[in-house]
């Protein structure tokens, strides 16, 4: 009897998924690592709320956008923004989720968290080799109220390709034209000095080992991996230490009516603005066939929840959430740009 | 009567069965050439456009610039690095190798030959990442406090090789500590080829060798050696073909720099590593990624020349 009704379940298991619920209503998504927590925990949510359940895999910003292009994913997910010419040839279109911030690390025995203050001058100076020692007279200048170690720098960065690198060379770029015309900005580039490392963890792991090592890393993982971090000077010529109100003043002051969103966060004048902020987004079909149009629907729905009342959940992972204007402009562009095979718009409001 | 009607049953399924399983081996045997033909042309095609853009270029450039809008891509760090790298460890690890065949095949009891035989052999079935792991947790710090800080400075100074031992790199990540894993990796493919051509040799000859009043070094530079000579070369040849394609655990301690290593604390970068670190973020059909294609291409031509010389050189002495 018992043998037999386990039988029977068992006959009834694969069936199960093609009627449950939580299959109808799944989305995929693939793409950028950052957001990755941070969706993931939407996710959570979303499924007990909303009944969607979202397959989110944390393959690259460029893998994001080929997997997107060839319509294997619902959605894909990109730290640097696409062009609109890049957009329109894959009819997609963009809008950000999320925003995260770049913070510099250093390994200097005998100083705090946050007390060595940097110029972007100096950063530059560092990243390109140009700075042999700890107690260069440039960067003593700067901090009179520190004892700076006669150590060799060692600068390090992320060696694979990925958005972090795409927005701190961006801001390297903007504060230089030296480096503009050089090394130049991207998610990798040909580094003129330092070593190179795979993924944060990676870039951390060199900077704890290496007395005097300095390089690049996301923010939420330098809070979770407490990280010794610097101060930097921002566009308004302001040293500013790496935190929340920073952040959001840079999210807040950021001007979102530009064209597919590409919003430019980074150096901005506000003078109480981290410097080396970004967005992180998400690519969406413009023309879902028939068969999709749910899941596309469902995807805008499950980021309307998110903007709704994922704030919390965002700052609790140290990610910085978009102004609420920026919400009320994605939700019009997705009415207006995404359409069915009829023509009609797939969003129609939070209520759907 | 009944046993001559079964017997051509017999022999006709029998026959059937023949051809059946000569097919089914011979389609093996095919399928695996077919496999690696698609391979090498799959590579080809897509390094197709880095060639045509860069042609002779691509081997030669140092210039590595994946930024948009000026790409420009030229292997020959990658390239010197993954042949400087291996050929570096392929002489870290031939002494060592060499000393554990003798060892083995002439100097330990017999009881301990076969334990440390097999000792030997595991540490070739240890996953390319935990070397990776511990290169990178354990080596790279006792490269960078223990070898280079103390040394690195004094050796700076020799006169003609001083800069070998110069750099201004500290992390510890390099050529040298890429080479030391890649070594170590290499190590008990080396060892056991060695052994097992050392064993080939006739007892016969040595046996006289010692008769003539030959000491054990003598016997094995004058006899064991000679002998076997072609066959060391394929062993070790076998294992530069290994250290070669080794990603992960070259990966996470080369320092991946596109610049040629001058010194060996100074970063660079291999074919291989640069493929896993850039190829998840290249843009399908972009230029980058056909480069890396073409790089790919290059690191099967490279292995490919290799591992076929070491299977030549191998080949008389395997089959006696």
């Amino acid at each position: 009897m018992n043998r037999r009704s386990l039988l029977a379940l068992s006959a009834a298991l694969p069936m199960l998924p093609s009627t449950g619920f939580a299959q109808s209503a799944t989305i995929t998504g693939a793409g950028a690592t950052f957001p990755r927590p941070l969706y993931e925990r939407w996710a959570q949510a979303v499924r007990e709320q909303l009944g969607i359940a979202l397959n989110y895999q944390s393959i690259g910003s460029g893998g994001g956008i080929n997997q997107i292009t060839a319509r294997t994913v619902d959605f894909g997910a990109t730290d640097a923004p696409l062009s609109t010419a890049q957009l329109t040839e894959r009819r997609l279109m963009q809008f950000p989720s999320v925003l995260g911030s770049v913070v510099l690390s250093a390994n200097l025995p005998g100083v705090a968290d946050n007390a060595l203050r940097l110029t972007p001058e100096i950063i530059v100076e560092i990243f390109m080799g140009r700075v042999a020692r700890w107690n260069d007279p440039r960067l003593v200048e700067m901090n009179r109220d520190i004892r700076l170690p006669n150590l060799p720098v060692s600068p390090c960065y992320r060696a694979d390709g990925s958005g972090t690198t795409w927005v701190f060379t961006t801001y390297l770029s903007r504060v230089s034209e030296a480096w503009r015309t050089g090394p130049g900005a991207g998610t990798a580039i040909s580094w003129p000095a330092g070593n190179g490392a795979r993924g944060n963890e990676g870039v951390s792991n060199i900077i704890r080992n290496t007395p005097g090592a300095i390089g690049y890393i996301e923010n939420a993982y330098a809070v979770v991996n407490r990280m010794t971090t610097t101060q930097i000077r921002n566009k308004s010529g302001r040293f500013l230490a790496p935190e929340m109100p920073a952040f959001l003043a840079a999210a807040a002051a950021a001007d979102w009516t530009v064209p597919n969103f590409a919003a430019d966060t980074i150096d901005l004048a506000d003078p109480a603005a981290w410097p080396i902020t970004s967005p992180t987004y998400i690519l969406l079909p413009t023309d879902p066939p028939a068969d999709k149009v749910a899941a596309s629907r469902n995807t805008m729905r499950f980021f309307d929840w998110a903007f709704r009342n994922g704030g919390d959940m965002a700052r609790r992972l140290e990610y910085i959430a978009l102004p609420s204007v920026a919400h009320d402009m994605i939700r019009a562009a997705w009415a207006r740009q995404v359409r069915d095979p009829s023509g009609a718009a797939v969003w129609t409001g939070s209520a759907a | 009567m009944k046993s001559s009607a079964i017997a051509p049953a017999r022999r006709s399924s029998g026959s059937f069965g023949d051809i059946v399983f000569e097919w089914l081996c011979r389609g093996a045997g095919v399928f695996v050439l077919l496999l690696l033909g698609g391979i090498i042309v799959t590579l080809f095609i897509g390094g197709l456009p880095a060639f045509r853009q860069f042609g002779l270029d691509f081997l030669t450039s140092t210039r590595w610039d994946p930024v948009e809008g000026r790409e420009q891509f030229g292997g020959a760090v990658a390239i010197v690095g993954t042949v400087m790298s291996s050929i570096l460890a392929i002489i870290l690890a031939v002494p060592v190798a060499f000393g554990i065949a003798f060892f083995l095949t002439e100097l330990a009891p017999p009881w301990l030959r076969r334990p440390m035989g097999t000792a030997i052999e595991l540490l070739a079935a240890v996953p390319s990442i935990i070397f990776g792991m511990w290169g990178l947790f354990v080596l790279v710090p006792f490269i960078q406090r223990n070898i280079q800080l103390p040394f690195g400075d004094a050796l700076g100074t020799l006169p003609l090789v001083g800069f070998l031992f110069q750099s201004t790199n500290f992390a510890g990540t390099s050529i040298f500590a890429a080479s030391l894993v890649l070594a170590i990796m290499i190590l008990p493919f080396i060892a056991a080829t060695m052994r097992d051509v050392f064993e080939q040799v006739p007892p016969v000859y040595k046996e006289s060798a010692y008769g003539l009043g030959a000491t054990r070094w003598e016997v094995m530079g004058g006899v064991v050696i000679p002998y076997t000579r072609i066959s060391v070369v394929g062993g070790i040849m076998l294992g530069l073909g290994r250290a070669l394609g080794e990603t992960m655990a070259v990966t996470f301690v080369i320092g991946n720099a596109n610049r040629i290593a001058t010194s060996f604390f100074d970063p660079t970068t291999t074919i291989a590593s640069v493929i896993a670190m850039e190829f998840p973020e290249s843009l399908a059909g972009g230029l980058q990624q056909s480069s890396l294609f073409a790089l790919g291409f290059l690191l099967f031509l490279i292995s490919f020349i290799v591992l076929a010389s070491s299977r030549y050189l191998l080949r008389p002495r395997l089959k006696g």
